[in-house]
């Protein structure tokens, strides 16, 4: 029994000392991301550049579920297994680097003085003491949709470039029965939505306040600011009644369904929204605030060289990321997948910045914040229980705010103090 | 093998029934055992999936008990038990009671009854999703319009939203237990009927005094089967709140959800074992409640 177990052994590790021999001249490396039917296609197609321009290195790319994938990343790497290039959420970079997951990216490689003078000014949430950890292809951003088919109707000539024009023009849009029921909303609302972002790095901004402060650390809209925000936005509805929270169940359909004027909604649903029929749509910046302020909220996913590349997996990696942040890469990923490039050397040019579809948002992207998140869910669940308490518990807006920030405050600060 | 031959035959049968017991027995170990030890474990550490787990004594407990969150979604969970049981046990006997009755098309009203029943959750928590919208699009809210009655808010409120979640998932498994309620009426035998028949008793007494006793081992069974069910509610609230689970302010949020919010939303293991070790010890205590009730019937 034990001979043949011996036996077994052996005969297994000379199969993969062959297969290790056999690949000891063409390094492959392994890429993992999360499945997105465009962003797997347009990964296909780089990596298919990528091998014609380095014949030595292929590039293995696995895919998962989204539910699944920080399961298995952080079950595979720490075991040795895995990817050698992994991407993950701009969020998750500060529980990567705590986990040992993924190295920062090497100085004469991947300057930071360069890429600071070369990305969007977001991307420097990536930057952990002078080193990068992490690099994104492609970034998204907020805009504001709207209906030209409505605003035909309505006699609107052009998308409102302030808060009081967005008002007036969500006026013009709304529509009710006879017996005052809301049947088309001037601008869609929800928290659940994009809205929390809205709310947060934009109107917060945008009425003179910071909605944090310490690096994202500490909550900081309970101010006067903050407060006036959120005046405005639940004003749209109980005072302007232009819009319902929940209208059609969620923001998105209501717009898709050509029951909403106005939507704010980031650069990832322009593909959905393309494939409704009869749905014409165009997009414009989001409205500036009343002292001409303009901000926008930015997201992004990263790519980052994990801790279980060495040698010379590990250079090869360095060179597969290099491509993957090249400005041809990065106009790829706008064809193929309709994301954002995270330069404006490739965004900037005439011919995306004047794109009538993603102009809007390639602008919005020189004035935009990321927030650093700990816990975005958590931190999105007291903005939506912040208007929820005011809309179904007539709670007072300022009592609301207090609680939120209290609430927001407290998820940080269980992540900061580990 | 020597050692196996000298044994008895009695013995021999014990070696083999233990042969055959080691492999469920593995098999429930290994899936079923391992896991909830594991997570007993990992209630008492801290843990965000991707670093080391790190002991942190009682604290996810303590955390737990100071969770304003936490008893909010308790008194959900057993709202959804405590209005859920009694309604779908009273309206599952009335139908069986009647559906037993009726010789007319039994076949086919027995499987309308039952097709909810095997109709996906997921599914059907959509479509009451979609009913319970306001105007414009609001199956029920565009009736009342029409009727020219103010809308009722069934999901965006407070009050009226676990009621309205409940109400499916109620319906969904009524199909279930009226055909364990049939086969219970079926198993009482029509002698006693027609004793009562013959002493010229009025139907609310054979009801009350013959077919309900009778009935107890079923009910028992019904109510154990349900309770667990609406103690473990998950799917329809999910699927009907997905935008904000559980809420609005956490109007519907049962344990189970907060238990998958916390660990796959925040990330928190060590926090959402806690809580799963407290849904299992609720768990135990109910189903031991009602086997010792069930216990105390028979003898």
């Amino acid at each position: 029994m034990s001979r043949y177990m011996k036996r077994m052994a052996l005969s297994g590790l000379t199969a993969l000392a062959t297969l290790f021999g056999s690949s000891a001249m063409a390094v492959e490396i392994e890429y993992w991301q999360y499945f997105f039917d465009a962003r797997v296609d347009a990964m296909e197609q780089l990596i298919e550049k990528f091998e014609e321009a380095n014949p030595d290195i292929t590039v293995k790319m696995t895919h998962f579920p989204y539910a699944d994938y920080r399961t298995k990343v952080a079950a595979a790497i720490p075991a040795g297994e895995g990817p050698d290039v992994v991407q993950l959420f701009y969020g998750w970079l500060n529980d990567y680097i705590e986990a040992g997951l993924i190295q920062p990216l090497p100085q004469d490689a991947f300057d930071p003085a360069v890429i600071d003078a070369e990305f969007f000014p977001m991307v420097q949430a990536m930057k952990r003491d002078g080193s990068y950890y992490a690099l994104p292809t492609a970034v998204r951003s907020l805009a504001l949709f709207y209906n030209t088919r409505l605003f035909d109707e309505a006699g609107i000539e052009n998308p409102p470039a302030t808060l009081d024009e967005l008002v007036e023009t969500a006026k013009k849009l709304a529509k009710v029965d006879g017996a005052g029921n809301l049947t088309q909303v001037g601008i869609t609302t929800g928290m659940t939505a994009q809205d929390h972002h809205w709310w947060r790095e934009v109107l917060v901004r945008q009425f003179g306040g910071d909605p944090y402060s310490d690096d994202y650390k500490t909550v900081n809209y309970t101010g006067d600011a903050g407060l006036d925000a959120l005046n405005f936005y639940v004003g749209l509805e109980k005072d302007h009644k232009v819009t319902q929270s929940g209208f059609m169940d969620e923001p998105q359909a209501a717009f898709k369904g050509g029951r909403a004027g106005m939507h704010i909604d980031g650069s990832f649903r322009i593909g959905s929204l393309n494939k409704v029929r009869g749905l014409k749509w165009g997009v414009a910046e989001l409205p500036a605030g009343p002292d001409g302020t303009k901000s926008n909220y930015s997201s992004y996913w990263v790519n980052g060289i994990t801790t279980k590349a060495e040698g010379e997996k590990y250079d090869a990696a360095v060179k597969f990321l290099q491509y993957l942040t090249s400005d041809e890469a990065m106009q790829l990923w706008l064809d193929v997948v309709g994301e954002l490039p995270a330069k404006p050397s490739v965004g900037l040019i005439e011919e995306n910045a004047s794109d009538p579809t993603f102009g809007p948002f390639i602008k919005g992207l020189e004035y935009a914040n990321t927030t650093k998140f700990a816990n975005e869910s958590a931190q999105r669940q007291a903005m939506v229980d912040m208007v929820a308490r005011i809309d179904i518990e007539g709670q007072d807006p300022a009592e609301s705010l207090a609680a939120a920030a209290a609430e927001e405050q407290k998820v940080l600060d269980e992540y900061y103090k580990k | 093998m020597s050692a196996y031959k000298r044994l008895s035959i009695r013995q021999k049968q014990i070696v083999w029934a233990w042969l055959f017991l080691a492999i469920p027995t593995l098999f429930y170990g290994l899936i079923r055992f391992y896991p909830t030890g594991t997570a007993f474990v990992i209630s008492f550490q801290d843990w965000n999936l991707l670093g080391e787990r790190t002991w942190t004594g009682l604290s996810n407990y303590q955390k737990l008990w100071n969770d304003p969150v936490f008893w909010k979604v308790f008194r959900n969970t057993f709202a959804y038990l405590i209005i859920g049981t009694p309604v779908s046990l009273v309206i599952s006997f009335v139908i069986a009671y009647h559906l037993d009755k009726t010789r007319f098309m039994h076949g086919f009203l027995r499987m309308l009854y039952f097709l909810p029943f095997m109709t996906s959750a997921v599914a059907m928590a959509w479509v009451w999703r979609w009913f319970y919208q306001p105007v414009p699009i609001g199956l029920f809210n565009n009736f009342l319009a029409s009727a020219g009655i103010p809308q009722i808010a069934f999901l965006n409120s407070t009050t009226n939203a676990l009621p309205a979640v409940l109400a499916p998932a109620v319906w969904a498994g009524l199909g279930f237990q009226v055909i364990i309620f049939m086969a219970g009426l079926r198993a009482i035998p029509g002698s006693y009927y027609e004793a009562a028949k013959i002493d010229g008793v009025g139907w609310w007494t054979v009801l009350t005094r013959i077919t309900l006793p009778l009935l107890k081992p079923t009910i028992v069974f019904i109510v154990v089967f349900s309770s667990i069910g609406f103690l473990r509610i998950f799917d329809h609230v999910f699927n009907m709140t997905t935008n904000n689970p559980g809420g609005p302010l956490n109007a519907t949020k049962p344990l189970v959800l907060m238990i998958y919010e916390t660990a796959f939303s925040s990330f928190d293991m060590g926090y959402a074992a806690a809580q799963t070790v407290v849904l299992f010890l609720i768990l135990l205590l109910v189903s031991l409640l009602q086997l010792w009730i069930l216990k105390g019937d028979n003898s």
